[in-house]
Order: structure tokens, then sequence, then C-alpha cells
């Protein structure tokens, strides 16, 4: 086991502590009375949690593709099963965009949640602990306790500070995410079974049957299919962000989606390789059909929180696809996109919470000529959908050429399919923009006729929103040092990869030529 | 004799007694719920000071080892966590208390004897002391509203009698081809018969049915709603836990002499385990009444329970016992909530759940941990028993009994979610307060740390259960 850790990053157990902080401020909480009080512990824990994963990045040691931070404690030996923790260039970069989000959740709700205050700062932490457990944790187990607790505080921000159609959505998404993660656990315990651990670096690159790795893999791909959430599978995902609350739609966007994809990287990769190459054509199909579709039915929407929810599954449909084209380009460009998608979509989100607060409705029409009353907002809210479209110069650009170079390399064909969604992004964000700043600016009233509901940003948001930017324009410009943290892990992932693939060619003449037929069937 | 190794049972006998006499007096004061309380407690400590006794009773009829004496240990601790649950007993005729506190004793005492009873017969004789006392207790019930506790009473009788003759039936052919009654004997025996008689494998599976009966497994579970749903709720929750207990430790007692690790009985226990599953939670989908949603929900449980008995073998039973721990600190919770808001002992429907959340969110949240817990989501020990009774089915090659198991899990999310969404996202604005007392809120903290940390940390008990079932096989 320790071949795969480092344990002297730091001399501390960080890990850990980013994962209990929060519970422990979650318990705090009832023992303050104050609700103003509370939501300065809330936004305090999460500002400490973020502080606390700083020296996770100083300390990152990024020419090693091993795992860092590591801690292992015996937890329970009668099967084997050991508490550990520990981050690579894959993972660091999810937990340190979920320490950063999460005290904007907190700011973006301050006003927005008026009732059951402590109930909500609760769920959220609690929220907060899960969502880094499960990009920490190195053990399978581990891994879905986390990912299945996650669960309950979610369901609890939709179902009880949710919109009108709260119910439906808080349950479509718990019955969706529930069900297809229970096979996950299935193929946790199958693996367990046949290797006697289940410590994760353990579990890769072993020669698994072929059989073996396919019901593994599709038990595994499922779970993280709905997450993801990839077409056909995304339907919960518009529901539960238009009746989530603010923060709960940021929560769900910037981070609880990424699990899905670093699942597929951490899981499906490395532990079933000859299984995922044999999948990749349709992975790489349905991975088109969701930036294709996803764009068009963003296309469509009248509702803002719907539009941005239908342009996630697009996004995602590119992370994806850089991850099952299966070459260092398009793997990098997936993360990025992942960590662009969590900062972009995160903020615009918290860009439609500002408006609901004002004008209490998410239509388009509702919400049109914002140009001459809210400047400032404008502002922000044009550069956050410029990067949702992958402007040159910010985030989003950076990450889906990556994708685009990916798959290009793999197959003109797949590459060629991809650009038209990228070119509905640009429709149905200019359209949104457009309407929300400029168009009916002659005459048009907001509700009552008054423009007094419609003040610009005050300092909070202002802050909230300039934190974000300032991310947009940094990795839009200098992507280098976040390609750097990830470079070693990525290369050794492909390795791994290969490996396991020509491993099983040497022992199999037959199954090559059934590889080969796949990739033949890809490439046109 | 050595008094330890009868200890416990003493002290229930004498509790018994207690009320008994309690119960002729004019005045009734004594023989109340606090001094049952008080009784269950040293009835406990008792159990846990003989923890390590081991011997023989009754001319070898009546076996003490680690085993019985966990069992003893559980079945004790659950009665003292449904006494204390149910203090006050609100769904209970005034004046008979002591009597109905008499008989759920002598229930106990039956059961608690099961555990340890080691021939036919005995174990017989234990399962209907256990079982009349019941009978007779269930009509006990206050609320004049509705018959429908006679006719649960009834209804018990009558599952009860005719399971118990199925299981005589079923002990004939046993007797009658191996030659004995004492399950120390059987055990040199019984592997060979079942292997080689079809006679004695029909016998052995129609014994079992009485067990089944216990834990409310298919197809064995068709008293369980209207037994639920016609019992008072303090009685209910009594039902819903010991009895439950005592019949997983006969059946892990019986499905480990008969040596069976693969084979016949296996499937046939894979056949009821998936059926029961199945039945109870697409059954348990339509109820508006909880406690026979509950009632619903434990047969699809006894299925889950199964998943480890079949999985013969010491990790598959110490998967079991640990299940059926998790299982009894749920329902308690569950049990507390509904017995709570139940001011004049009626039943509970889901639509008195709404609003719950406002009224009372330390009712709603113990609510909902209970029904996260039983769907299993992690961190609870929901997830923990699941996760370990399918690793020991997977383990021995049980793949589609372990899918149906998780399909399962799906599916009953559904119906625990219910519980959650009425108590969380349903019901006016009312600004009516329901309170709760100390006692009975740090009660409620209590078994709500306890689904919390057996789920996180269950080596300790684990570990137990393993050494344990050790004794099943010497």
């Amino acid at each position: 086991m320790e071949q795969f850790l480092i344990f002297d990053n730091v001399s501390y157990p960080v890990l850990s502590m980013l994962v209990f902080t929060p519970i422990l401020g979650a318990i705090g909480l009832f023992f303050i009375n104050s609700q103003y009080m509370m939501k300065i512990w809330g936004f305090f824990i999460t500002l400490l949690t973020a502080a606390i994963s700083i020296p996770l990045y100083t300390n990152f040691d990024s020419t090693t593709a091993k795992y860092q931070f590591a801690e292992v404690y015996n937890w329970f030996p009668t099967i084997n099963l050991n508490y550990s923790l520990g981050i690579d260039g894959i993972s660091i970069l999810l937990v340190i965009l979920t320490t950063f989000v999460m005290p904007l959740c907190i700011l973006c709700s301050w006003n927005y949640i008026d009732k059951r205050i402590r109930e909500f700062l609760f769920a959220i932490l609690i929220m907060e602990s899960a969502m880094i457990g499960v990009f920490v944790s190195l053990n399978t187990v581990l891994f879905y306790i986390f990912w299945e607790a996650m669960l309950i505080p979610m369901y609890l921000l939709i179902a009880v500070w949710g919109g009108p159609r709260k119910d439906y959505a808080s349950i479509k998404f718990f019955l969706y995410t529930l069900i297809a993660s229970v096979f996950l656990l299935v193929a946790i315990i199958a693996l367990y079974i046949n290797t006697g651990t289940f410590f994760i670096p353990e579990l890769m690159g072993r020669n698994f049957s072929f059989s073996f790795q396919i019901w593994v893999f599709l038990a595994c791909a499922i779970a993280f299919a709905v997450k993801i959430p990839m077409f056909p599978l995304h339907t919960w995902l518009p529901a539960a962000h238009v009746e989530a609350p603010t923060a709960g739609s940021v929560i769900l966007a910037s981070v609880l989606l990424k699990m899905g994809g670093y699942g597929f990287i951490r899981f499906c990769l490395p532990i079933t390789p000859l299984a995922t190459e044999a999948c990749v054509p349709f992975l790489i199909a349905l991975s088109l059909a969701s930036i294709i579709f996803g764009g068009y039915l963003a296309l469509g929407q009248n509702d803002i929180k719907k539009l941005i929810a239908y342009s996630s599954v697009g996004h995602m449909g590119f992370v994806t696809l850089g991850i099952f084209v299966l070459n260092s380009a398009g793997l990098k460009g997936a993360m990025l996109q992942m960590i662009n998608h969590g900062i972009t979509t995160g903020a615009l989100f918290i860009c439609i919470g500002i408006i609901y607060e004002r004008t209490h409705s998410r239509d388009i029409k509702v919400n049109s000529a914002l140009g001459m009353f809210m400047p400032v907002y404008v502002t922000f809210l044009g550069i956050f959908s410029l990067s949702s479209l992958a402007f040159p110069g910010t985030n989003s650009f950076v990450g889906e050429f990556l994708v685009l170079l990916g798959a290009f390399s793999k197959s003109k064909l797949v590459g060629a399919i991809a650009i038209p969604g990228a070119v509905l992004a640009a429709a149905y964000m200019l359209r949104l923009l457009q309407k929300m700043v400029w168009a009916d600016s002659d005459g048009h009233k907001h509700g009552d006729g008054s423009e007094r509901g419609l003040f610009d940003l005050d300092l909070r948001e202002k802050l909230t929103l300039a934190f974000l930017t300032v991310f947009v324009f940094w990795i839009g410009l200098n992507p280098e040092p976040l390609l750097n943290i990830m470079d070693e892990s990525i290369n050794h992932l492909l390795i791994q990869y290969n490996h396991g693939i020509s491993q099983a060619v040497e022992s199999s003449e037959g199954l090559h030529h059934a590889l080969k037929a796949f990739k033949g069937f890809i490439a046109g | 004799m050595n008094l330890l190794l009868f200890l416990p049972e003493l002290v229930l006998i004498s509790m018994i007694l207690f009320f008994f006499f309690g119960s002729l007096g004019a005045k009734k004061k004594l023989a109340s719920d606090k001094s049952a309380i008080v009784f269950s407690i040293l009835a406990l400590f008792a159990a846990l000071l003989s923890l390590n006794a081991r011997g023989e009773l009754f001319s070898g009829f009546y076996r003490i080892d680690l085993y019985s004496q966990t069992f003893k240990i559980l079945i004790l601790s659950a009665f003292f966590l449904v006494l204390v649950l149910g203090k006050g007993i609100r769904g209970i005729k005034n004046e008979i208390a002591p009597e109905y506190l008499m008989f759920l004793t002598i229930s106990t005492f039956g059961l608690t004897c099961l555990t340890s009873a080691s021939e036919l017969l005995t174990i017989i004789l234990c399962l209907e002391i256990s079982s009349f006392s019941l009978y007779i207790a269930i009509p006990f019930r206050s609320d004049n509203s509705t018959k429908k506790h006679y006719e649960a009473g009834l209804k018990y009788i009558l599952f009860g009698a005719v399971s118990t003759a199925v299981t005589l039936f079923g002990m004939s052919y046993i007797f009658g081809l191996c030659h004995t009654t004492v399950l120390k004997d059987l055990f040199a025996v019984l592997p060979s018969v079942l292997s080689e008689s079809p006679a004695g494998l029909i016998g052995f599976v129609l014994m079992l049915t009485g067990f089944f009966f216990k834990l409310a497994l298919f197809p064995m579970h068709f008293w369980t709603p209207d037994i639920y749903e016609g019992s008072s709720n303090e009685t209910t929750a009594y039902i819903a836990t010991l009895p439950k207990i005592a019949g997983l430790a006969l059946i892990i007692r019986f499905i480990g002499i008969s040596g069976a690790q693969s084979g016949d009985i296996i499937l046939i226990l894979t056949v009821l385990a998936a059926l029961s599953m199945t039945l109870g939670n697409l059954s348990a989908l339509v109820q508006e009444d909880i406690k026979r949603l509950i009632a619903y929900s434990t047969i699809a449980h006894a299925g889950y329970i199964m998943v480890g008995v079949l999985s013969a073998g010491s990790d598959g039973f110490s998967a079991s016992i640990y299940y059926i721990i998790g299982y009894v600190l749920m329902n308690i919770a569950l049990f507390f909530v509904i017995y709570n808001l139940s001011e004049n002992g009626e039943n509970i429907s889901l639509d008195s759940l709404k609003g719950l959340s406002k009224k009372s969110p330390f009712l709603a949240f113990t609510l909902a941990l209970a029904a996260f817990g039983m769907a299993g989501i992690p961190p609870t020990v929901g997830f923990t028993t699941k996760f370990l009774v399918f690793t020991s089915a997977i383990s021995k090659g049980y793949y589609a009994i372990v899918i149906i198991g998780v399909i399962n899990a799906g599916i009953s999310a559904f119906y625990y979610l219910k519980l959650v969404r009425a108590a969380y996202t349903m019901g006016d604005d009312s600004e009516e307060k329901f309170a709760i007392g100390f006692g009975k809120a740090a009660f409620a903290v209590l078994v709500n740390i306890g689904i919390l940390v057996t789920g996180i940390y269950p080596e300790p008990i684990i570990s137990r259960a393993v050494e344990a079932v050790k004794y099943l096989f010497v």
C-alpha cells in the first residue's frame, strides 16, 4: 500500500481536517441562537475550510503521480477496510474548487434564505464534508459512503428550500441518483471479493477478465453517467436545478456534477481499461448527443435557470468526450472543463439568484432590459455568459479547445460533430444575453411599472461575483499552473490504461481483433 | 447448578411474579411502567453478567453458550428500549396496565429461553410461551373507535397456531429420520439426512416455517400488516423488534446445524428472500397507515436478513446479527416518533406527519434519520448492514440475490422518502409547536447516535458476532 502514497507533505492530517471541519462546524450551529451569528459562523467555517485547503496547493508535489497528503488508519480490520485518504493531480483541483465555492454558496443565500437558517447551514456544511470526502477517499467504501451521504442534505436543500415543484424535483433527484449508484455498491463488493482490497490504487492495473470488467464497468458507469449527467440520463438535472435554491443550484452545478467525471477517471479508466476501450464508441456517441441535445434544448428555454441547466448538460458532454477520447489533451481538457464549468456555471446561477431576489421571476421576458437599471450586474452577466460559450481569453476556451484538440486527434468525425455544439452554446448564451440586457429597452417596465425593485448589486454580491471573475480570466489567460499540476497524474493514468490494454491483447488475440474492429468503427 | 447460567431468566421470572401480584390488589401503583424499566435493566445486567457462562441445564435441553448469551443481551436491550419508548403506555387501558406488562414480560421470557433451547420440543415450548402471551396482549388496546385490535388478536392466534402446527409436522419428519430431537445429536446426522433424503429436506423447511413466522418472512408474512395496524403503538414496537431477534437466533442455529453450505436449502432460502424483499417493498409503496407501511418494510427487511443467513458461514451469520441490531435501532427510532405523535394511542397516517418539521424539528430529524437508515443510505447503520450482508453473499457467488437486493433498496427508498417528504415538504405553516420532554429527547438522541455510530464503526459488533457464531458449530 505504501508504494502508492506520500505521507509527509505536511505534518498534520490536512485531508481529515478538511473533511471534518465542516461537520464540526455544523454541530457548532446548535450552540448559536442568533440567526445572524449563524450565518457568520457558517461563512467562517467555510472560509476556514478554504484556508485549510491552501497548503494542498502550495505543498503539492507535481512531479509524481503518487497520492499525496495520505492518511491511513485502521477502521474495520475484519474485512480489511482502512480509512485511507489521499489526493493526486486529478483530485486536488476538485477539492480546492469545492472549498472555494462553498463560502460563495453561503454568501449568495445571505438574504434569499429566510426560514430555518440553522437547518439550511447544517445541510450546506454536511454537504461540503461529503463532497470533499468523495474527492479525497482512496477507498471504495469510503468513497461510496460519502457519495451516498451527499444525497440526504442535497435532497433536503431542494425539498425544503426549493421552488414550487420542489417535491417532484427533489424526489426525482434522489431516486435517480440512488438507484443508479446502488449498482456501484455491487461493483465495489465484487472488486473486493476478487482482490481482497478496497484500496483504490491497488485495484488499478489488475488483469481482470474481460467479462468481469464489462460488468464492473457498466455498474460504475451508470452511477457516474447519471451524476454527470449524460444523455439520456440527464432528465433529473433541469428539474433539480430549477427548483433548488440558489446555493443548491451552485453546489449541484459546481461540484456535484464533477463527481461523475471524477468517478469515470478514477474508477472506470484505470480499473477496467478493457471494458472502457470496448465501450468507448458508445460513450463518445452519448457524449456528442449530450453536447448537441443539451445545446439544442437550451436554445428553446424561456426559464433562465432551465437554460443554464441544459447548457450544463452540453458542457458536461464536453467533459465526457474529453475523457473518452483517451489522450492527454482530451483528459486535461476534460479536467479543466470541469473546473471551468464549476466556476462559470456556478457564477451564472449566482447571477440568476440575484435577479430572482429582485424580480421574483426567472422568466427571460420578465427579466429583460436590465442593462438600463443594473449596469454592474449585466457586466458580470456578460463576462460569465461569454465564458460559458468558451470565448477566447476566458477559462472555458482553454478547456473546450483542449477537448476538441483531443477529439480531432482521435477522429475527425468526432471533432466535426462536436463543433456545432460549441456554436449552439454561442447561440443560446448570446440570445439570453441580448434579451436580458437590451431587448424591449424602449418603454419596458418592470413589475408594477416602477423600477424600485431593480437596484444594482450591493457589496456582498459584487465581491462574490468579482471573486469568480478573477478565476475566469486567470485560468483563461494562464492555464499553465493548473495543467502542470495534473500533468503527471494524467500521464500516469494513460500509461496505466494502455498497459491494461496491451496486457490483455497479449493474452488474447481474439480480443485484439474485436478491439480493432471497434476502433475502426469509430475512426470511420 | 450454577446460578449464573439461569440468572437472566430468573430475573425475568421474578419480574413476571412481581407484576402478577401487582395486578391482584386494588391499588396498582407499584406495578407500573417505571418498575418494568427498572426490572428490564436488572435483567439486562444479569445477561451481561452471565455473558461468559457456559453449560447445559435440564438434561442437556437448555444450552448456555456465547451465542445464546449474546442473543439474550440483544433481546433484553431491545426489551429495555421498547419499555422506555412506550413509557406511559398510552395505548393500553389503565386498569390492566400491570397485566399488560406481565404478558410482555412472559413473552420476553419465552424469547429469552428460545435462544438457549437446544431440543426441538423445548423450542416449541418456548415459542408458544412467547406467542401466547402476545395473543393476549394485543387486544388490550384502549382505542375504542375501532375493533381492529380484536381482529388482530384473533388473526395472530390463527396464523400462529397454523405455523406452529406446520413446524411440529416438520419436526415429526426430522425426528422420524434422525431419531433424536436434541440439537447436538441432530448436528451429527442432519447434514447427511438432508442431502440424501427429500423427506428430510421437506421436514426441515417445514420446521423452519414457525421461525419464518416470527421473522415475518415470505410466505409466513400475512399476519404482519393487520397485526401491526391493530395493535397499540407500544405493542407493535415490541412485536416489530423482540420476536425478530429470537426468530433470527433460531434460524441461524438451524441453518448452522444443517451443515448447508450450498444446495437445495440455500436455493429455497434464496427464493424466499427474493420474494420477501420484492413483495414487501412493492406492497409498502401504496400504504397510508404508517404502521402498515412499517409492517411491509419489515417483510422486506426479513428478506435482507435472510441474504446473510443463506450465505451460511461465519461472515454471513454475523452480518445477519449485525443487521438485526441495526434494524431494531431504526425501528425503535421510528416507533418513538409514532408513539410521541399519537397522543391518545391512535394510529398515525402519512397525513398526520405533514408539517412535522415545523411542529417538532427534533422528531422530524429522528424520523428522517431512521427512514434514510432503513433505505440504506450511509453513514447510517442501514447502509453498513446491507453492505456486509451483500458482501457475504457475493463472497459465495450469489450475485443474483444481491442484484435483486439492490434493486429493492432503490424501490424501498421511495416509500421511506414518503415519510421524510411528508415531514419536511408538506403541511401548512401553522405555528403550532410540539414539545417533548427532556428524558424522551435524551432517549431519542441516544438512539440516533446509536444509528450513526454502529453504522460508522461496526468493528466491535462484528467481531463479537463472529465470536458468538463460532459456538454454533461446537
